[in-house]
C-alpha cells in the first residue's frame, strides 16, 4: 500500500500545490478511497497542512474517506431521474441491500452513491453497477439485477 | 503490419499537405475522390456505423457491437465498424447505420443485441426491417432506399440547424483523420498564419458571438481584455464542468466531434496569446474523458499542438484536469480556485478573471459549446455567423431535451427558434398523451415556462419576456404528473448541498428555504403545535428570503437558487396554497400528502396489505375488503405496492 503511495507521489513535483487535486485522484483511483495514512503521507511530501487537505478533500464529492463495496451501485439523482421517481428506486435499493446511501455494508461488499446526472436524461432512470450503465429502470429490472449481485452463483 | 502503418503514415501526410493546408478551397480530381473515400462519403467496403456515446452505452451499444462483431465472422462478412457519437436522439439508441456500396446510408433505431442478426441479414440481401428503420442519409449519386424516410425530414431532425453537431455521427471522435477530412483544423491553420491575434479578437467580436455557458457575455470582448492586459504567463480553461442535472450538451460535442472543441481552444488560445489551456471536465463523464485524452495525443502526433505549431513560432500545450465535483466549480472563479489546487469558492468580481485569474495571470474561462462555435466562425467568417439567429442572439443553440417527452436528445436549432416548436416538433409532444404543464429551462438555476407560454423565442433577451433565462440550455418536459411544490424542493436540496458555504445568503438562505418547502411537503404529526404556525409563516417568509437570496448572494449559484421556486410560485401558486391549505398534492407525488383508500369492491380481503402496513394503519379481516385509518396512515404507499387487485386508490 506504502509503496503504491509513494510511487503515485513522485510523478507529481512536491512544491506545487496546484497538483493536489490530481494527486489525490490518483489516489484514490489506484486504492479505492482516501485513507488517514496517505492523506499524512501527501501532507509531509507535499508540505500542506493536513487540515488543508482535508479541507479540500472533504469539499468534492468525488473525495471517499472510506472503502467502496465489491459492488458499487451509483443511482442518479438528475431532473429527468427524478421526475421518473428515481427516490422511489433509491429506497428499493437501500431495502434490498440493505445499505444506506453514501456507505458500505459491515462486510465491504455493496456500497450505494447519489450521483448528480449522469447525462444519459434519454434512458431515466438510469444507475451505475461498477461503473456499467443500466437505464430505463422498473422496479422489475432493479429487483433482476440486484438479485444478481445478492447471491452469485459461485 | 508495416504496410499498414505505411499506408497510415501517406495517409497522413495526404491529410495534412493536401487537405489541412489547402486555403484555396480547390482540390485535383483524385485529390477530391481520396477525400471522399476518407470521408466515408463513398465506401467500397461495407461500413457499419454505431453509436456508443454515453447515451449510446447507457442503452445497451457495447453488447450490440459485440453481436454485431460476432455476426460479421460468423457469417465471414468484411465490413467496418465505426463507433461514432450521438446524432442526438437519446431515445431512439442504441443507433445502428449501413453503409452498404453504392447505396444510402441507412440508420436502425433501437437494435438491441437480440435484434443484430434479423437486422444484419435482412439488409445485406438488400431488405430493410421496417420495425426498427429510422432513415436514410442523402448521399450524392447512391441509390436510395425504397419506402424509406430521409433522416433530415424526419420531425425530429427537420427543425435543426446542425453548425457545431454538424460531424457528429459521421465522424469516429477517435480519429484525427476523419476530422481533418472534414476540414478540421482547416481554421486554426488559416488563423495561425493569417491574422494577429488583435484581428481574431475583432472578428469574434463582430460575430456577436455571446457566451453560452449562461451569462451571455460577449466572448471577443472577454479575449480582447485578456489580451491587452499584462501578464507573464496567460491561460485559457475550457470549462466542461457540466453539472446542471439534466444538461448533456457539452457531452455530447465532446463525444462526438472532440477535435472541433481541441480547434476551437487553439484559437481562442492564439487570440489571448496563451501557451497553456486547461480542459476542466466532469468526472462523471469518462468516456468523453478517454476521447478527450486521445483525441489530444493524437492532435500532438499531428504536430498541430506542441512547439512551434505550422513553423509559426506559436507553442501550446493543452491538458486536462478532472473536476472532483462540485456544482459551483461551474462558475469561472470558482473553477480556477480548484484549478490551484483549493476548495471550490468564488470570489467576488472585480477582479475580473480575464484580468487576474489562475494563479493572478490574465485567465479566459468559455464554455464547451461557446469554444465549439469558434471554428466555424473563422471558416466562414462573422457575417456568415451574424445571419444565423435573431437580432440580439446570434448562432445556434444546443438544448438537451428531456423528461416526460417523447423524443429525447441533444438538439441544436438557430436561435430564435420557438420553444413550442421545440417541444410539439422536435421532441414530438408529451409521452403517453398525457398533458403538457411546464418547460424547466436551464435546471436549478432556472426557471420554469408554463405551457401557455411556450409562443415565446429561443433567445437570451427574448427570453426574459416570460422571465425566463437560457441558462446552460438543459429543457425538461414536464406533464401532469409532475408536482411543481417537489420539484421545487429537489432543486433546492441539490442546492443547498451544492452550496460552497462561502457567502451567508446562500450558505443559510437555502438551508431555511429547504426547510420550509420540506413543511410544506411534509404531513405534520398534529395540527395543533407550533409547528403548524412556523408552516403558515415559513410560506410568508418564502418569497421576501428568496428575493434576499437573488439581491445579496456572492455568485449565481446563490443569486438564481431561488429562480426555480420564485417562477414556480408566480405560475402555479394555487398548487403552492393546495399544499399548505389543503394539505393535498394533485400530481400525488408528495409522500406525505397522499392518502390512500380501498375499493370496497375490488379488495377480497386477502390481508397482505395489513401485514406489510409498517403502521398498522389498516383494519379487516381475511375475505371482507379492508379499511384504511386515514390519521394513522403514513402515505408510504406500500399497501398500494403490495396489493395485487388493484384495490388501493391514490388521491
Amino acid at each position: 500500500m506504502e509503496e503504491t503511495i509513494d510511487r503515485i507521489l513522485r510523478k507529481y513535483p512536491a512544491g506545487k500545490k496546484d497538483s493536489l487535486i490530481p494527486l489525490l485522484q490518483e489516489i484514490q483511483r489506484e486504492s479505492g478511497h482516501l485513507s488517514d495514512s496517505s492523506i499524512a503521507e501527501v501532507s509531509r511530501y507535499m508540505n500542506i497542512p493536513l487540515n488543508k487537505i482535508y479541507g479540500v478533500a472533504s469539499f468534492y464529492d468525488q473525495f471517499r474517506f472510506g472503502k467502496q463495496g465489491r459492488y458499487h451501485v451509483q443511482i442518479c439523482h438528475g431532473t429527468t431521474c427524478h421526475i421518473y421517481r428515481s427516490s422511489a428506486f433509491q429506497a428499493e435499493i437501500e431495502k434490498i441491500l440493505q445499505v444506506k446511501a453514501g456507505q458500505t455494508t459491515k462486510d465491504g461488499k455493496f456500497s450505494l452513491e447519489v450521483v448528480n446526472c449522469l447525462g444519459a436524461c434519454g434512458n431515466a432512470p438510469v444507475m451505475l453497477l461498477n461503473g456499467i450503465a443500466h437505464g430505463n429502470l422498473t422496479t422489475g429490472r432493479l429487483q433482476k439485477i440486484l438479485s444478481r449481485i445478492k447471491e452469485p452463483n459461485e | 503490419m508495416n504496410n499498414e502503418i505505411d499506408i497510415h503514415t501517406e495517409e497522413k501526410s495526404f491529410l495534412l499537405e493536401k487537405v489541412l493546408k489547402n486555403l484555396t478551397g480547390e482540390f485535383l480530381k483524385e485529390d477530391l475522390e481520396q477525400i471522399s473515400l476518407l470521408k466515408r462519403d463513398k465506401v467500397i467496403t461495407p461500413v457499419i456505423y454505431i453509436g456508443t456515446g454515453s447515451c449510446g452505452l447507457v442503452a445497451g451499444a457495447s453488447q450490440t457491437l459485440e453481436a454485431i462483431r460476432k455476426y460479421l465472422s460468423d457469417n465471414r462478412i468484411q465490413a467496418r465498424i465505426v463507433e461514432c457519437g450521438c446524432i442526438g436522439f437519446c431515445s431512439e439508441e442504441p443507433i445502428v447505420d449501413i453503409h452498404l456500396p453504392g447505396k444510402a446510408r441507412i440508420s436502425f433505431r433501437k437494435v438491441t443485441e437480440d435484434k443484430v442478426e434479423d437486422i444484419l441479414s435482412a439488409i445485406f440481401n438488400r431488405n430493410v426491417n421496417d420495425d426498427h428503420v429510422l432513415g436514410q442519409y442523402k448521399s450524392g449519386p447512391a441509390e436510395t432506399w425504397a419506402n424509406v424516410p430521409f433522416i433530415d425530414q424526419l420531425p425530429f431532425f427537420a427543425l435543426q440547424q446542425k453548425v457545431i453537431l454538424k460531424n457528429s455521427g459521421y465522424v469516429s471522435p477517435l480519429s484525427i483523420d476523419d476530422a481533418i477530412a472534414r476540414g478540421g483544423y482547416k481554421s486554426f491553420y488559416k488563423t495561425i498564419l493569417n491574422y494577429t491575434p488583435e484581428k481574431v479578437c475583432d472578428i469574434v467580436e463582430l460575430s456577436e458571438l455571446r457566451g453560452r455557458g449562461g451569462g451571455g457575455f460577449s466572448t471577443g470582448k472577454k479575449w480582447k481584455v485578456a489580451l491587452t492586459t499584462a501578464g507573464d504567463q496567460k491561460y485559457l480553461i475550457c470549462n466542461a464542468e457540466e453539472s446542471d442535472p439534466g444538461a448533456f450538451m457539452d457531452r455530447a460535442i465532446i463525444e462526438g466531434d472532440p477535435h472541433r472543441l481541441l480547434e476551437g481552444i487553439a484559437i481562442a488560445s492564439y487570440a489571448i496569446g496563451a501557451s497553456y489551456a486547461y480542459i476542466y471536465i466532469r468526472s462523471d463523464y469518462p468516456r468523453a474523458l478517454n476521447i478527450l485524452e486521445e483525441a489530444i495525443r493524437q492532435a500532438k502526433d499531428y504536430e498541430i499542438l506542441g512547439q512551434n505549431i505550422f513553423g509559426s513560432g506559436y507553442n501550446l500545450n493543452i491538458s486536462i484536469r478532472q473536476s472532483a465535483g462540485a456544482f459551483v466549480c461551474g462558475e469561472e472563479t470558482a473553477l480556477i480556485r480548484s484549478l490551484e489546487g483549493k476548495r471550490g469558492t468564488p470570489w467576488a468580481k472585480p477582479p475580473y478573471p480575464a484580468e487576474s485569474g489562475l494563479l493572478n495571470q490574465p485567465t479566459v474561462v468559455n464554455n464547451v459549446e461557446t469554444l465549439a462555435n469558434i471554428p466555424g466562425i473563422l471558416e466562414y467568417g462573422p457575417l456568415w455567423f451574424k445571419a444565423i439567429g435573431t437580432k440580439t442572439s446570434k448562432g445556434t443553440k444546443l438544448f438537451s431535451i428531456t423528461g416526460n417527452v417523447q423524443n429525447s436528445g441533444c438538439i441544436e436549432v438557430p436561435m430564435g427558434t420557438k420553444l413550442s416548436d421545440i417541444i410539439h416538433h422536435i421532441g414530438g409532444g408529451v409521452k403517453g398523451g398525457k398533458k403538457l404543464k411546464a418547460v424547466q429551462i436551464g435546471g436549478p438555476s432556472g426557471v420554469c415556462v408554463p405551457a401557455a407560454n411556450l409562443e415565446v423565442e429561443i433567445g437570451y433577451e427574448s427570453l426574459q419576456e416570460v422571465g425566463a433565462v437560457i441558462g446552460s440550455g438543459g429543457l425538461s418536459v414536464l406533464d401532469e404528473t409532475v408536482c411543481m411544490v417537489d420539484l421545487s424542493r429537489y432543486f433546492m436540496e441539490f442546492l443547498q448541498k451544492e452550496s460552497c458555504g462561502k457567502c451567508i445568503p446562500c450558505r443559510e438562505g437555502t438551508k431555511r428555504m429547504l426547510e420550509i418547502l420540506e413543511g410544506i411537503t411534509k404531513r405534520p404529526r398534529e395540527e395543533s403545535t407550533h409547528e403548524t404556525l412556523e408552516r403558515f409563516k415559513g410560506v410568508v417568509q418564502l418569497e421576501s428570503l428568496a428575493e434576499v437570496l437573488r439581491d445579496t448572494s456572492l455568485c449565481g449559484l446563490g443569486q438564481n437558487s431561488a429562480s426555480p421556486l420564485l417562477s414556480s410560485l408566480k405560475w402555479f401558486r394555487e398548487e403552492f396554497e393546495e399544499h399548505i391549505f389543503d394539505r393535498r398534492c394533485e400530481a400525488a407525488v408528495c409522500r406525505d400528502m397522499r392518502t390512500f383508500y380501498i375499493d370496497v369492491d375490488a379488495c377480497n380481503g386477502c390481508n397482505v396489505c395489513q401485514k406489510k402496513c409498517p403502521e398498522n394503519a389498516i383494519i379487516g379481516v381475511v375475505k371482507v375488503p379492508h379499511f384504511i385509518v386515514e390519521n394513522k396512515c403514513n402515505g408510504c404507499g406500500i399497501c398500494f405496492e403490495v396489493c395485487k387487485f388493484n384495490a388501493i386508490i391514490v388521491k
